[in-house]
């Protein structure tokens, strides 16, 4: 019989892993980069994957969107109406227009769909100036900060 | 429709410096249609004129370069965009001259017409 005693440093090694494992989808680790448009059900909640960059008057959310009508894309700011420091995305994957029957599919790997993504953004934005481009399948938003988000300069008095 | 990734003949002896070594399999759908197959293949990010589509000894060979710019600091990324490849060995022929692909919203599509010869070919039965 093997004798184990009871090591709280093991039981903790376990939950740094349990907890490492529930995370391992959200962080962005070096080298990680490689998530493709590839759609599978553990991600759908967070479709389209976005990047989110700044400048000093504006910020810039980009979706990997392809296939995606432009018609049937949405951009709201809230919560308050034109002012806030969410934006939601909703749009639609539309699915092969040509008449396919099932049984003609050699492969059906791209998925589509309705799709609504809510981003919050680290300071308020402004909704009266907001811009949006789709081209090659990405959507860009171009989204003014508020004016009281912006950084301001303190001059220093040199006495 | 066998997905296959066909060795390469490259020269191992001078290394392709700077050039993105890494590269996605784009999700694809790939469909009978009247006269041959159609390929309908996500490419995100990629313009028209950097898509390359070729058949060589019934491959089908699909690349694209990814060209995307951050438009200014990164914040935060949950894509990053490099070049897309995949193969598939397709089993039948393929009329080469026939093929048509075109680029919208990120999503190309691609008809590979048949061959004549594969193309099943009816054959009248005589009734004496």
């Amino acid at each position: 019989m093997t004798f184990v005693t009871w090591n709280p440093w093991r039981e903790m090694e376990a939950l740094r892993r349990e907890v490492e494992r529930a995370f391992e989808n959200f962080e962005a680790r070096p080298g990680d980069g490689l998530r493709g448009p590839v759609l599978t059900e553990r991600f759908a909640r967070s479709y389209p994957f976005i990047n989110l960059s700044e400048d000093k008057d504006n910020f810039y959310v980009e979706a990997l969107a392809p296939g995606v009508n432009p018609d049937s894309l949405e951009i709201s700011i809230g919560p308050a109406r034109g002012l806030g420091n969410t934006i939601r995305i909703a749009g639609e994957k539309q699915a092969i227009r040509m008449d396919v029957k099932p049984e003609a599919y050699h492969r059906n790997e791209r998925q589509a769909g309705k799709f609504i993504r809510t981003v919050t953004l680290p300071v308020e934005v402004d909704g009266e100036k907001v811009s949006a481009d789709y081209a090659n399948g990405i959507l860009t938003v171009k989204l003014a900060k508020a004016e009281a988000a912006k950084p301001k300069k303190i001059e220093v008095k040199v006495a | 429709m066998k997905e296959s990734t066909v060795p390469q003949k490259r020269e191992e002896a001078v290394p392709q410096t700077r050039e993105e070594a890494r590269s996605l399999v784009p999700p694809v759908d790939i469909f009978d249609i009247e006269d041959g197959l159609a390929v309908v293949v996500d490419l995100p990010g990629v313009k028209k004129e950097h898509v390359d589509v070729r058949v060589e000894n019934d491959v089908l060979t699909i690349a694209g370069k990814a060209e995307h710019k951050t438009p200014a600091n990164p914040l935060y990324k949950e894509f990053e965009l490099v070049n897309y490849f995949r193969q598939f060995q397709l089993t039948e022929h393929v009329n080469q001259e026939k093929i048509k692909a075109e680029m919208k919203y990120g999503v190309l599509t691609i008809k590979l017409p048949k061959a004549e010869k594969a193309k099943p070919k009816k054959i009248a039965v005589n009734v004496a």
